[in-house]
C-alpha cells in the first residue's frame, strides 16, 4: 500500500492529464465560439459596412503577428521535444524564444490598438457612433476577439514562464513533462484561434 | 483499520481540515453545506413572494422589492443550488466509491473547483448589498433590459460566469475520472447509473457552459464599455442575446436533470430488490437526453420573433426529448412490477420524485406545443411546469439520494418516522403550492408580476398556503437530518441491501474508500 501523508495520494497518470487539457481545449474554442457566431450574424447582416471597416485595418501588422505566433508554437513544440530528450539548456533557450515572442505579438497589439484608439475608434466613442452601424458592431468585435485573445496571451506568458521556471529547477525533466506538454496544446490553442481571427478581421475584404 | 474520513487527521486542523482538504468525500460535504444554506435561502426567497400573492394589491413588498426578491431566488436556486446540486454534492462523494476509485483524477483541481464556487456566489450575493440596489432582470439577464436597469447587474453577472468555472472544471474531472479510474472489471455497462447520468451531464457542463460564459462577459462589455452587441440603437440585436443565453440554459436544465434521474434509479432497484428494468435503455436515454437538450433551446422563445421553420424545428425537436425521458419512466415503472419492495423514506421520495416528474413532463408538452406556447407564454402555468420539472426533479431527488446515502455519509441512521413526516407534508405543501399555478396560468396570470386581478384571488390563497405547508415540511426534515447526522444510531455498512460498490465500504468510508481497489466480475444491479 502506497504511504500518505495529508491526503496526497500517490497518483501519477499522465495521459488523464492529457485528457484533461483537451477537454479544457473544448471549453476554450467553445468560449470563442459564442463570439464566432455574433460574428458571423453581424457580417450577414452587414455585408458592406463590414467589408470596409476590414479595409481600416493594418494587414501587414496582421501578417507579421500571424507569423510571430507560428513560430512561437513551433519553438514551445521544439522545447516539449527537447526535454524529452533531456536537453535542459535547449529547452530553456526555446521556452525563452517563445517568450519574447508573445512579447513582440503584444507590443505589436499595443500599438496597432492605439493607433485605433488615438483615432477615437474605440467602443462608445463619439467618432464610432457617427459612423454607420456595421462599423460599430465590427470594431466591437475587433476589440472583443482580438482583446480576449490578447487575454489569452498573457495567461500563456505567464504559464509558459512557470514552467521555464520548473524546468530550470528541474521538476519538469526528461521523465516527467506533461505539464510543459499541455502547456505547449494551450499555446497551440492561442495560436489556433489567431489563425481564425486573422482572416476574419484583416484578409476578408 | 483506517481511520473514516470524517475522523482523518491531516496536517490541518479544525475548519482547515475541511476548506483545503483535496479528500472528494470531504469536498462533496463542503458543497453539501453550501448548496444547503443557499437552498434554504432561496426557499425563504420564495415564501415572501408567496405571501406577497397571498392577496391583490401590496402585501408585504413593494413591485421593485418584488423585482429583487425573484430575480434573487431565480439566481440563488439556478446556479447555487440546482446546478451544481447533485453533481457536485453526490457526484464528489460517491462517484468515485462506486466505480471503485480512490478519489477523483484530479484532486486539486477539485477543491479549487469548490473555492471557485464559493469565490463566484459570494460575487453574485455581493450585488444585495452594494452599489445602486439589487438586480431586476431575473435570472435570465435579458438584454436590453439588464445593460440599461440602474441597479446593480455587474455583479450577479460576473459571479455567474465564476460559477460557470467551478462547473466546467467539475465536469472536466468526472470524465477523466470515469475514463480513467473505473476499477479493473468494470467495463462501461458494468457501471452504475448514477455515474452514467454524471458522465453525459459532465459532458453538457463542459460543452455548453462556455456559452453562457461569454455571453455573460458580453453584458459585461456591454454595461461597462458600450459595446453594442445586444443594443438595437447601434445595430445590435437582443434577439441573439435570448439564442446564446437559452444555447447554454436549456441544456442546464438536463445538467440539473440527469444526476436526479440517475440518483433514482440507484434508489429504485435497492428497494425492489430487483435488478433495474432496462439498463441499457437508460444509459442510452440518458446520453440522448444530453445530446437533444442541446439543440431545444430556441423553445424558450417561441413569442421572441423567429422564422417558421425555426419554430417547427425547435418544437420538433422539443418533442423528440419527451422519448427518452418517457424511456425512463416506463423502465422505472417496470422495475417496480413483481418486485418485493421494502418501503423505505428513499423510496417514498423516488416513487414521488416519478409522479411530479410526470406532470413536469406533460405539461412542458403543452409549452412545446406552438399554439398552445402562445397562450400560456409568460404566465404561471411556465412557472408551475419548470418548478415541477427542476424543484419536483432534482429537489424530490436530491431529498431521496441524502435519505438513501446518509447512513453511507455519516455512518449514522436517521429518525424514520420524522423522515416519512417530513416528506409528506412536503409532498401535500407541494402539490397545494404548484398545482394551482397550473390553473392561473391557463386563466391567464401572468408570471413574475406582485399584483394580479381580484378573480385571481382563490387559487393564490391556496398557493400560498401550500407555500406554508411545504417550508413546514422542509424544517422537519432538514431538523431531522441535522440531528440525525450527530446523534443517529450507528449505521451498518449496508443498511438497505444495496448492490453498488459503495455498500461493501464500511460506513462512513475510510480515507481511501478500498483497502485494495476492488475487481468488478459482474453487474451493478444483482441481488441474491
Amino acid at each position: 500500500m502506497e504511504q500518505h501523508s495529508g491526503h496526497a495520494l500517490v497518483h501519477r497518470d499522465d495521459e488523464a492529464s492529457k485528457i484533461g487539457m483537451w477537454l479544457f481545449i473544448f471549453t476554450e474554442l467553445l468560449l470563442f465560439g459564442g463570439l464566432f457566431v455574433v460574428y458571423a450574424v453581424y457580417r450577414h447582416l452587414n455585408p458592406v459596412a463590414f467589408h470596409l471597416a476590414a479595409e481600416e485595418l493594418d494587414v501587414t501588422v496582421g501578417t507579421i503577428n500571424t507569423v510571430i505566433l507560428l513560430v512561437s508554437s513551433m519553438t514551445i513544440a521544439m522545447a516539449t521535444s527537447s526535454i524529452k530528450l533531456g536537453n535542459k539548456r535547449l529547452t530553456l533557450l526555446l521556452l525563452s524564444i517563445t517568450m519574447i515572442l508573445a512579447i513582440i505579438f503584444m507590443v505589436n497589439k499595443y500599438f496597432e490598438w492605439g493607433g485605433k484608439i488615438s483615432h477615437g475608434i474605440y467602443p462608445n466613442s463619439q467618432t464610432l457612433l457617427d459612423l454607420s452601424q456595421g462599423d460599430v458592431l465590427f470594431f466591437g468585435l475587433y476589440y472583443a476577439m482580438t482583446g480576449l485573445h490578447a487575454l489569452h496571451i498573457i495567461v500563456g506568458l505567464v504559464i509558459i514562464a512557470v514552467m521555464f521556471f520548473k524546468v530550470w529547477n528541474g521538476s519538469i525533466n526528461n521523465d516527467y513533462n506533461v505539464q510543459l506538454e499541455n502547456s505547449g496544446l494551450y499555446w497551440h490553442l492561442v495560436d489556433l484561434i489567431w489563425i481564425f481571427l486573422f482572416p476574419l478581421f484583416y484578409l476578408i475584404t | 483499520m483506517e481511520p473514516n474520513y470524517l475522523e482523518y487527521k491531516g496536517k490541518y486542523k479544525g475548519i482547515f481540515a475541511w476548506i483545503f482538504s483535496t479528500d472528494h468525500k470531504r469536498i462533496g460535504l463542503l458543497y453539501l453545506y453550501a448548496v444547503g444554506a443557499f437552498f434554504c435561502v432561496g426557499a425563504l426567497l420564495g415564501l415572501l413572494m408567496k405571501l406577497e400573492l397571498i392577496a391583490p394589491d401590496k402585501t408585504i413588498m413593494e413591485a421593485q422589492v418584488y423585482n429583487s426578491v425573484f430575480t434573487l431566488h431565480g439566481i440563488t436556486m439556478i446556479f447555487l443550488v440546482v446546478i451544481p446540486g447533485l453533481p457536485a454534492v453526490f457526484g464528489n462523494f460517491l462517484l468515485p466509491i462506486m466505480i471503485g476509485a480512490k478519489d477523483v483524477a484530479f484532486p486539486k483541481l477539485n477543491l479549487l473547483s469548490w473555492w471557485v464556487y464559493v469565490f463566484g456566489a459570494l460575487l453574485a450575493l455581493s450585488s444585495q448589498f452594494m452599489g445602486s440596489g439589487p438586480p431586476d432582470t431575473g435570472w435570465t439577464f435579458y438584454a436590453p433590459y439588464s445593460f440599461q436597469t440602474q441597479s446593480n447587474v455587474l455583479p450577479a453577472v460576473m459571479g455567474a460566469f465564476v460559477l460557470g468555472f467551478s462547473s466546467i472544471l467539475t465536469g472536466l474531472n468526472f470524465i477523466v475520472t470515469m475514463h480513467r479510474m473505473r476499477a479493473p472489471g468494470m467495463g462501461w455497462f458494468r457501471m452504475p447509473l448514477f455515474p452514467w447520468t454524471l458522465y453525459a451531464t459532465a459532458w453538457i457542463q463542459l460543452l455548453a457552459t462556455p456559452i453562457v460564459g461569454i455571453t455573460l462577459l458580453m453584458i459585461v462589455a456591454e454595461r461597462t464599455l458600450g459595446i453594442g452587441f445586444f443594443d438595437p440603437a447601434k445595430g445590435g440585436d437582443p434577439i441573439l442575446y435570448q439564442h446564446l443565453f437559452w444555447i447554454y440554459s436549456h441544456p442546464a436544465v438536463y445538467i440539473m436533470i440527469l444526476p436526479a434521474m440517475g440518483a433514482i434509479s440507484e434508489i429504485l432497484p435497492t428497494f425492489s430488490k430487483k435488478p433495474i428494468f432496462g439498463y441499457k435503455a437508460l444509459v442510452f436515454s440518458s446520453l440522448a437526453i444530453a445530446l437533444v437538450g442541446y439543440f431545444v433551446w430556441g423553445h424558450h422563445m417561441f413569442t421572441a420573433g423567429m422564422s417558421g421553420t425555426a419554430l417547427y424545428a425547435f418544437s420538433f425537436l422539443t418533442f423528440l426529448v419527451a422519448i427518452p425521458s418517457a424511456i425512463k419512466v416506463f423502465n422505472w415503472v417496470s422495475t417496480l412490477y413483481k418486485a418485493s419492495i421494502d418501503m423505505q423514506t428513499p423510496f417514498y421520495w423516488a416513487t414521488s420524485f416519478i409522479f411530479v416528474f410526470m406532470i413536469g413532463g406533460f405539461s412542458g408538452l403543452v409549452l412545446g406545443a406552438l399554439a398552445t406556447n402562445v397562450h400560456v407564454h409568460d404566465t404561471a402555468f411556465v412557472v408551475a411546469h419548470f418548478h415541477f420539472i427542476v424543484f419536483g426533479g432534482v429537489g424530490y431527488a436530491f431529498f431521496g439520494a441524502i435519505h438513501y446515502w446518509f447512513p453511507k455519509i455519516w455512518g449514522r441512521m436517521y429518525d424514520v418516522k420524522w423522515a416519512n413526516f417530513g416528506w409528506l407534508t412536503f409532498f401535500i405543501g407541494y402539490l397545494a403550492l404548484y398545482g394551482p399555478m397550473f390553473y392561473l396560468g391557463l386563466v391567464g396570470m401572468p408570471r413574475r408580476y406582485f399584483d394580479y386581478l381580484p378573480e385571481y384571488h382563490g387559487p393564490n390563497i391556496l398557493s400560498s398556503l401550500g407555500a406554508i405547508v411545504m417550508i413546514g415540511g422542509l424544517a422537519i426534515i432538514i431538523t431531522n437530518l441535522i440531528i440525525s447526522s450527530r446523534r443517529g444510531e450507528t449505521a451498518k455498512a449496508n443498511p438497505w441491501g444495496g448492490s453498488t460498490l459503495e455498500w461493501t465500504v464500511p460506513s462512513p468510508p475510510p480515507l481511501e474508500n478500498f483497502e485494495e481497489i476492488p475487481v468488478v466480475d459482474k453487474n451493478p444491479y444483482e441481488y441474491k
